[in-house]
Formats: C-alpha cells, sequence, structure tokens
C-alpha cells in the first residue's frame, strides 16, 4: 500500500527526521490559516497515492495566504491520474541548496533490501547515472558505519557527513522496522545552513506484512482509504470474491470489448490476454481465477461480466488444473448464463480447462452443447479457434 | 537424468500436519516420492499419512536424515522454519507458501545463503523429476501428475506454477519428455533464479534442451541473457514470456506480484529481445515449443 506524502512525513518526523512544517487541509480557508500561521510562503501539494505530481501539475506555490487560498481553490476538487484531490499539504517553503535522493528497497538480484543514494536527487533520479547501491542485511542488527560510508562516498563532510549518516541509517532502520517494501526520501534537500529537509517522502507498506503492522496502519489511514478505492465493476468482483473464501478472484478489470474472460490461474491468464489481443479479438475484461472456486462464485463472476452491455460472449480458459475442479467451473459458468436467460451454447465461445475432474466438466458441457477443449489444444490454439467461429 | 531432486530424495515436509500438506503429502507418496518425516511443534509422536511428525527439524533428521525440505507452514512462520532447516544442515528448501512479509523473505535468504542451503520459491509449486520423485504440490494428484509430466531430456522452468504443468503437458502430448522441472515461484524475491539453475541443467547429462516460462517484471530473464550473451550454454534454451500486454498497462499488476512493469524495468518487450540477443529461442506463440523442440535436439527427446 502507497503512503500518501503527508502520512509518511508524520511517521518520519515522529522518528525524529527533519521534516518541513505543514499541515492537511481541505478546503481553501484551511489553505489560508495554514499559510498565514506558516509565515507565507507555502507549497501546496495533492495528496494521492501516486508520483509524478509537479509534472501532473499538482504541486503549486503560494507567496502569501490569499495566493495560498487561491491555489487551493484551483487544486482541490480536481482529477489528477484518477483520483480525485480532497487534501491538500500545505508546508513552509524551504530554500534548498541541493538535493540528494535517499532510498530503501527490496532488491530481486541481490536479494536483499539495498540503499540507493545519489547527489542527483530531484525528479527524474531514475535517469541519473551515479546511484549508490548498498545492500543491508535482515539478519544482523544495523550498524552506524553503513551511514558513514555512504555520506563518505557521496563526498560529504564535517556537519553535514554526520548529519547525512545519520539520516541514512534513521533510513535504514525505519525501512525494517515497518515493513516497508519502499522507502523514499527525494528530494533530500540541503540548505544554505548545512540543514537537511526531508521535502518530499514516498513510503510502500508491504501488504503481506500487515498482520504484524497493526499500529503503523492506525496512522495511515487517509492513505488505506485511497487505497480501497475502487471502480463499482470492481467492488462487486471483490464482493463476490470475499463472500466465498473458495478459490480466489483476482483483480477485475474492465475493458470495452465484447469478448467476456474467465481466465487463470497467475501466468496462464498472462499468457491468454495475450493471446487474445494477438488475434485481434475485443476483451471486454481481465479476471483471473484460481484454487477451487465454488460453483456460486464462478455463477456470480460470470454473471457480473455478462452484464456488461457490450459483452455477448465468453471464454473460459485455463492452464492445465490440479487444484481447480473443472466440473465446478463448467457447473458455475452454466448457472450463471442460465439464470440470466441466456443459451450457454452461444454465449461460450471456447471452454477450455483440463485436469482434475475434467471428464464431469465435459458431461455437464456436453449436455448444454458447448464445446470443449482439453489438454491437446494448446491456449494459443483456443484463442484461435475463437477468432475463426466470429 | 535431473537436477536437484531423485528418486533417492529423501524429503522432510515442514507443516505436514497443515492442510494443504495433507493433500500433497499422500498424492506425492503415490506417486512415488520418499517422504520420510514431519515438523509440526506440539504434534511430535503422531503419524500423518503413515509419515512420522515430529515437534523439531533436530529430532526428525536425527531419526530420518533428509535432502531435501518441503515448507508449507503459514506465512508468519516461514522465516523460522526456514532458519531452523538451514541450521540443521538441510541443503534444499522448496518453499510453497505465499504472501510471505518481504522482510521475512530476504532474512531467510540470507540465512540459507550463509548456510549453504539452496531456496526454491517461496510461491513455488514444487520441483519434479518425472518418473523419480516430486518436491512439492505440482501437477496435483499422482495420476494427473502421470498424465501431465512424463520422464525425459528437457528441463522446464517456471515462474507460474500452473504453466509449468501447461508446458509440460504440452511436451507430454508431444512425445517430449522431461528431466527436471522447477516452479520458482512468481514473487519479485525468490531463492533460485533461471540463472541459478541454469548451470545445474548444464551439468546434467541427460538434460538435451531448456524451455522457461518467462513473466513480466524483474529483472531475471535480463541476467540470464546477460550471462549467455557471454557464456552460450550447450542447451539450446527456449523462452516464452507471458503478459505482453503488460507494456501497454506500466504499473499495473496482472498475474504474480512479481509481475510488474515500472519505467523500462521489467518489460516484456525488453526481456524478448535482450533473450533473443543472447541466442535463446523466443516464441510468441506456447503452441510452437514442441515443435522447436525437435527442430533443435531432434525427435530422440
Amino acid at each position: 500500500m502507497r503512503i500518501v506524502e503527508y502520512e509518511t512525513k508524520q511517521l518520519l518526523k515522529d522518528q525524529g527526521f527533519p521534516v518541513p512544517q505543514g499541515d492537511l487541509v481541505s478546503s481553501p480557508q484551511e489553505a489560508n490559516q495554514v499559510a498565514a500561521r506558516l509565515g507565507g510562503q507555502v507549497v501546496l501539494k495533492v495528496q494521492i497515492p501516486l508520483g509524478g505530481r509537479m509534472k501532473a501539475g499538482g504541486v503549486r506555490f503560494g507567496d502569501s495566504p490569499e495566493a495560498a487560498e487561491l491555489e487551493a481553490g484551483a487544486l482541490l476538487g480536481q482529477k489528477i491520474r484518477g483520483f480525485t484531490v480532497d487534501r491538500l499539504l500545505v508546508e513552509e517553503k524551504i530554500s534548498i541548496a541541493s538535493e540528494v535522493y535517499l532510498g530503501a528497497l527490496y532488491d530481486a538480484n541481490s536479494r536483499s533490501p539495498v540503499l540507493l543514494a545519489s547527489t542527483s536527487g530531484g525528479i527524474d533520479v531514475e535517469s541519473a547515472g551515479s546511484v549508490i547501491r548498498r545492500p543491508f542485511s535482515c539478519v544482523l542488527p544495523p550498524s552506524d558505519y553503513i551511514g558513514r560510508e555512504v555520506a563518505a562516498q557521496l563526498g560529504f563532510t564535517g556537519q553535514v557527513f554526520l548529519r547525512f549518516s545519520s539520516l541514512v541509517n534513521q533510513v535504514i532502520q525505519c525501512f525494517l522496522k515497518w515493513d516497508a517494501a519502499l522507502l523514499e526520501i527525494n528530494p533530500l534537500g540541503l540548505d544554505a545552513r548545512g540543514a537537511w529537509w526531508v521535502a518530499d517522502a514516498h513510503l510502500d507498506l508491504d501488504d503481506d506484512a500487515a498482520f504484524r503492522q497493526a499500529q503503523l496502519l492506525e496512522k495511515v489511514l487517509y492513505s488505506a482509504k485511497l487505497a480501497s478505492q475502487k471502480s463499482e465493476f470492481e467492488l462487486l468482483a471483490s464482493k463476490i470474491n470475499q463472500a466465498d473464501h473458495r478459490g480466489v478472484a483476482g483483480r477485475l478489470v474492465r475493458f470495452d470489448g465484447n469478448l467476456g474472460l474467465l481466465i487463470g490461474g497467475g501466468g496462464a491468464s498472462l499468457t491468454s490476454f495475450d493471446a487474445v489481443l494477438d488475434a485481434g479479438l475485443k476483451p471486454a475484461n481481465y479476471c483471473e481465477i484460481g484454487g477451487n472456486p465454488s460453483v456460486w462464485k464462478i455463477q456470480e463472476l460470470t454473471k457480473l461480466i455478462l452484464s456488461q452491455p457490450q459483452v455477448d460472449r465468453l471464454a473460459v480458459i485455463m492452464n492445465v488444473v490440479s487444484n481447480t475442479r473443472v466440473d465446478l467451473v463448467a457447473r458455475g459458468v452454466i448457472k450463471g448464463i442460465l439464470q440470466m436467460n441466456l443459451d450457454p451454447a452461444k454465449v461460450i465461445v471456447a471452454f477450455r480447462i483440463p485436469g482434475s475432474w475434467e471428464n464431469e466438466g465435459r458431461a455437464i458441457l456436453d449436455h448444454y452443447g458447448v464445446r470443449y477443449f482439453g489438454r491437446e489444444t494448446s491456449i494459443d490454439q483456443v484463442v484461435e479457434a475463437i477468432k475463426c467461429q466470429s | 537424468m535431473s537436477i536437484l531432486v531423485n528418486t533417492d530424495t529423501r524429503i522432510l515436509v515442514q507443516g505436514i500436519t497443515g492442510r494443504e500438506a495433507a493433500t500433497f503429502v499422500r498424492e506425492s507418496i503415490q506417486y512415488g516420492a520418499r517422504v520420510v518425516a514431519g515438523v509440526t511443534p506440539g504434534k511430535g509422536g503422531m503419524q500423518a499419512h503413515g509419515v512420522p511428525v515430529f515437534d523439531t527439524v533436530a529430532a526428525a533428521l536425527k531419526a530420518n536424515p533428509c535432502d531435501a525440505t518441503i515448507i508449507s507452514v503459514p506465512a508468519p512462520f516461514v522465516r523460522d522454519a526456514a532458519w531452523e532447516a538451514a541450521n540443521n544442515g538441510l541443503k534444499l528448501a522448496v518453499i510453497i507458501t505465499e504472501n510471505i512479509p518481504k522482510r521475512d523473505v530476504a532474512a531467510l535468504l540470507e540465512r540459507a545463503s550463509t548456510c549453504g542451503m539452496r531456496v526454491v520459491g517461496p510461491n513455488s509449486l514444487g520441483i519434479i523429476s518425472p518418473g523419480q520423485t516430486r518436491v512439492g504440490m505440482c501437477g496435483g494428484k499422482a495420476e494427473d501428475v502421470r498424465r501431465a509430466y512424463k520422464p525425459g531430456f528437457t528441463g522446464v522452468i517456471s515462474r507460474s506454477g500452473g504453466m509449468m504443468t501447461e508446458i509440460a503437458s504440452l511436451l507430454t502430448q508431444n512425445d517430449i519428455g522431461q528431466s527436471t522441472c522447477v516452479s520458482i515461484g512468481g514473487d519479485p524475491l525468490i531463492g533460485s533464479t533461471f540463472l541459478d539453475l541454469l548451470p545445474l541443467y548444464e551439468d546434467d547429462p541427460n538434460t538435451r534442451a531448456l524451455v522457461l516460462f518467462c513473466e513480466p517484471g524483474g529483472t531475471m530473464e535480463e541476467r540470464l541473457a546477460e550471462h549467455l550473451a557471454v557464456h552460450p550454454s550447450r542447451l539450446p534454451v527456449v523462452a516464452f514470456v507471458g503478459g505482453r500486454f503488460a507494456d501497454r498497462m506500466q504499473g499495473q499488476r496482472f498475474g504474480h506480484a512479481g509481475s510488474i512493469v515500472e519505467g523500462n524495468s521489467g518489460s516484456p518487450a525488453g526481456k524478448m529481445e535482450v533473450l533473443r540477443k543472447a541466442g535463446v529461442h523466443v516464441v510468441e506463440k506456447l503452441s510452437q515449443i514442441p515443435g522447436i523442440i525437435h527442430d533443435l535436439v531432434g525427435r530422440e527427446v
């Protein structure tokens, strides 16, 4: 889960990081008041869980409380990259002399967390060349020398060196303690007096560690609310998924084609979706099923997919299954279609799930005149067959 | 004619009394796997499918020495179980459990590397050397496994457990047997990558070709390509990249946790290009795999 800047900064502030003063506002009047309290010159930033806000026009400056109010009025209610802006961070404007990038994340290559630091901080750090990569341990207790070595590598000296090295160590500690998937301070600004400032920060929490981070999660409620925002279609799908623990219906994503898809599991859904697009067919959705879903779950998903007005056909494609029962999926799809008063033989353009209980599944489909494809027809060949039918 | 596991491999199952293990242990034994001991703390002295259960790995190994362990305990306990296996000298761990916190995965991989224990997974469906043994749950029931997999000379490594059985089944249908198939797991952080396993297949005299199922995200394919460009393999390598459409939907996750394209990293198109440049036979359609294997190594595979 991505944590918005304001909540990330509050967490960092609690740990002693140098965070500029600021507050969260939801109206232009509040922006005016906060700006007045902060002494006039402020920066206003939309609180959405996405990067690239500057480029998307989500960051503005105000030289006075009145200007801040005006800018806040322009930003609030805007739709930026799919999110409606209803909160702004109004923060004192810090004069930064130079910018540094400091971050920690997991690196698949070294199979460990890695600290990244660069003196070319700012918006386009990804394309900057000289980034220091320093893997650190999840087993050994954190040690302060790592921070000093990184600070030395970046060429800092004196008080700036000492303060920076302690920030590096704090980043490592918070990253591990919070079960972060990513913690980035970018930019970490250095002002003319040699003080460091957390100008912007990005925190991603590892969803798989939520079970042991209850206290932390109470401090990021706004981000949790944003993360749970779904389209109506996705919401209905996740309701179906949650109503029955058997099997999983992964994220349902809607497209505007006429071919409904029930595909799975993880790798086969990728393969099937590629094949559908390669064949020039128009998918209505992406929907990944797995585990051993109940008849009810499949029936409801079928109805949800077919309830979109432009959808007139349905393809059911999975890899050779061992856990999923072919007959239960077949039963669910048929039931869903019958409940919508449609003809399974006309709606289902392909049903391809080889594996456990396939004979029973095949018998059900035969009864309704639906063509069954087994393991002898590979995924791309099934899609090719659909194309030939249309 | 296999890597990592063969007919002699003695298997320990950590979490043997769990719901998932209940199914795969019984079916693995039916397939011929030598599951010799299990561990569930507090259930020592019991039997599960005829396999003795112990409270600790140390006690299990003392009674019944093992060559490999399958870790199938709930996510919060995997790190501990893996450390226990590594500290007791096990050299191979297959981790079935998914949704393990990243910090735990990194911690267990770090400890395993110190102790010299190879980790396959997490989120792996297991390793199978057809006709010999299965360490994990790939392919499901013994009869289904026999139908999808058959002994032979082609290695398969897959980031998707389901697609591993799909590819094996496709090969089997076309009379191409498999030496060993490894489901390495679809997570971003895993113990064994394509590149880690390649030398093992190269050293196996009975492996004559290698098939890879790749996905968007991560840099595992790129690392393999970099290696192959400098050290060409004696094995012809065939790769299929699932999820090409992800290039058009940046930042959105489809399929596995590891398959996300962000910026230039992890793009399927990029992976296909570097693999091709490194001499890998990248196919656009799954159904092309058997034909290309026949072309590359002849009918005797």
